[in-house]
């Protein structure tokens, strides 16, 4: 079951590369691995927390007033995570910056929150919000991983080619638009190659 | 006064081109690829982002002077902030259908989707910041331009990707790119364009 589960949030249903869900920080903050690996894990904790919750609370939030009541509680677990990130690790905190706290209206968390959780199991969502969230963090770190050794030559902060020269572009805006496009392509071109089989 | 001016031409300027909110910023791309593939939808959506933006930024700012920090309870303004976006743009939707029908049927649809639009928490927790120009926290005024012009910006990078992907629908493109990455090399080349822009510096 673990093994379905994980292949399902990191190759079938991979929030970025598949779903396209949560892309602005997918985007901002892969400059680095770093940077990468820290969004993604603290994006899986307010996943999961989240799924746990809502899918507890599930019959007692009215339908209509449903959004706001997910917004709150994905909000406080995203202060959570925020306050933690700040107290103990402030350089990654000044790193990915206000892309904490804009962890509370990633659509991902929505989308499992509605799509999942609200109408599953606690047990059912953490496993989801678990998976999904390192679907998420997996494929940031490649989109991070790409572009800090072809934008800066290095793989966490350690040198990897000598005398290759960067192309600071891929650091930039226009190198994370270009790298996700790619990586995209080839999931693409992967998934119709599978199809045609 | 003139320091006045000085500050707002400067954080417009930055904010509509050097420091565009999805262009550099990486702020707001979901609806930014979700609906830029009619012009119309992409005006409509833009007009709708820019108002919502002005209003807002207005508002969570007084919030955050005279309640968070006021209160010393600065960490909460990620849940403060994004409830007072919600019910704003519930009650703008309420108002306008009331007294502005005309304008409700062209932004109606665009409204809900602007309380998980990251673009509009992100330019509300910006100015909790300092400016970038003065050292000092940002003023009302200072404020309200800055969500302003960076809505500005975003109907900008929205209405020019639109007009493209229009003309793609003709273009031949390779089956795996199709779609959604052959957009993304699209912005990455705007983004580009838009890089050009970082060389700008006034006063």
């Amino acid at each position: 079951m673990i093994v379905t589960n994980l292949k399902r949030g990191i190759i079938t249903e991979n929030p970025i590369l598949i779903l396209a869900l949560g892309l602005c920080p997918s985007l901002a903050v892969s400059t680095s691995v770093k940077n990468g690996l820290g969004m993604g894990l603290a994006v899986t904790f307010v996943l999961a927390c989240s799924n746990v919750i809502i899918s507890i609370f599930k019959g007692w939030i009215p339908g209509k007033v449903r959004i706001p009541c997910f917004i709150v509680i994905i909000a406080t677990f995203t202060s959570i995570i925020h306050l933690l990130i700040k107290a103990n690790m402030p350089f990654l905190d000044s790193q990915l910056g206000i892309f904490i706290p804009l962890i509370a209206v990633n659509c991902l968390i929505f989308a499992r929150a509605e799509a999942f959780a609200s109408k599953n199991n606690p047990v059912v969502s953490f496993v989801d919000g678990v998976v999904m969230g390192l679907g998420f963090t997996v494929s940031l770190s490649l989109l991070s991983g790409i572009r800090e050794f072809l934008g800066a030559n290095k793989l966490w902060d350690l040198l990897v080619v000598p005398n290759f020269k960067p192309m600071t572009i891929f650091i930039l805006a226009p190198g994370g638009f270009f790298v996700i496009a790619f990586v995209m392509g080839i999931a693409n071109w992967i998934r119709s190659k599978k199809e045609a089989k | 006064m003139t320091s006045n001016i000085v500050s707002i031409v400067q954080i417009s300027i930055a904010a509509v081109l050097i420091q565009n909110f999805i262009l550099a910023r990486f702020l707001g791309l979901c609806p930014f690829f979700g609906v830029s593939k009619k012009l119309s939808s992409a005006t409509g959506m833009g007009m709708a982002v820019v108002f919502v933006m002005t209003i807002s930024t207005a508002f969570t700012w007084w919030i955050n002077e005279s309640i968070l920090v006021g209160m010393h309870v600065e960490y909460l303004e990620t849940i403060v902030f994004i409830l007072v976006i919600a019910s704003l743009v519930q009650l703008l939707e309420m108002f306008l259908q009331k007294f502005s029908p005309h304008l409700y049927e062209s932004l109606g649809i665009y409204l809900p989707l602007m309380t998980t639009n990251c673009a509009i928490l992100g330019v509300a927790i910006i100015n909790t910041g300092v400016n970038q120009f003065s050292g000092s926290p940002y003023t009302l005024v200072e404020s309200v331009v800055n969500g302003a012009a960076s809505g500005v910006g975003f109907l900008l990078a929205l209405v020019l990707m639109a007009g493209l992907r229009e003309r793609m629908e003709l273009a031949d493109i390779p089956k795996s790119l199709d779609g959604l990455p052959i957009s993304f090399i699209t912005a990455g080349l705007m983004a580009m364009a838009f890089l050009g822009f970082s060389g700008l510096s006034f006063f």
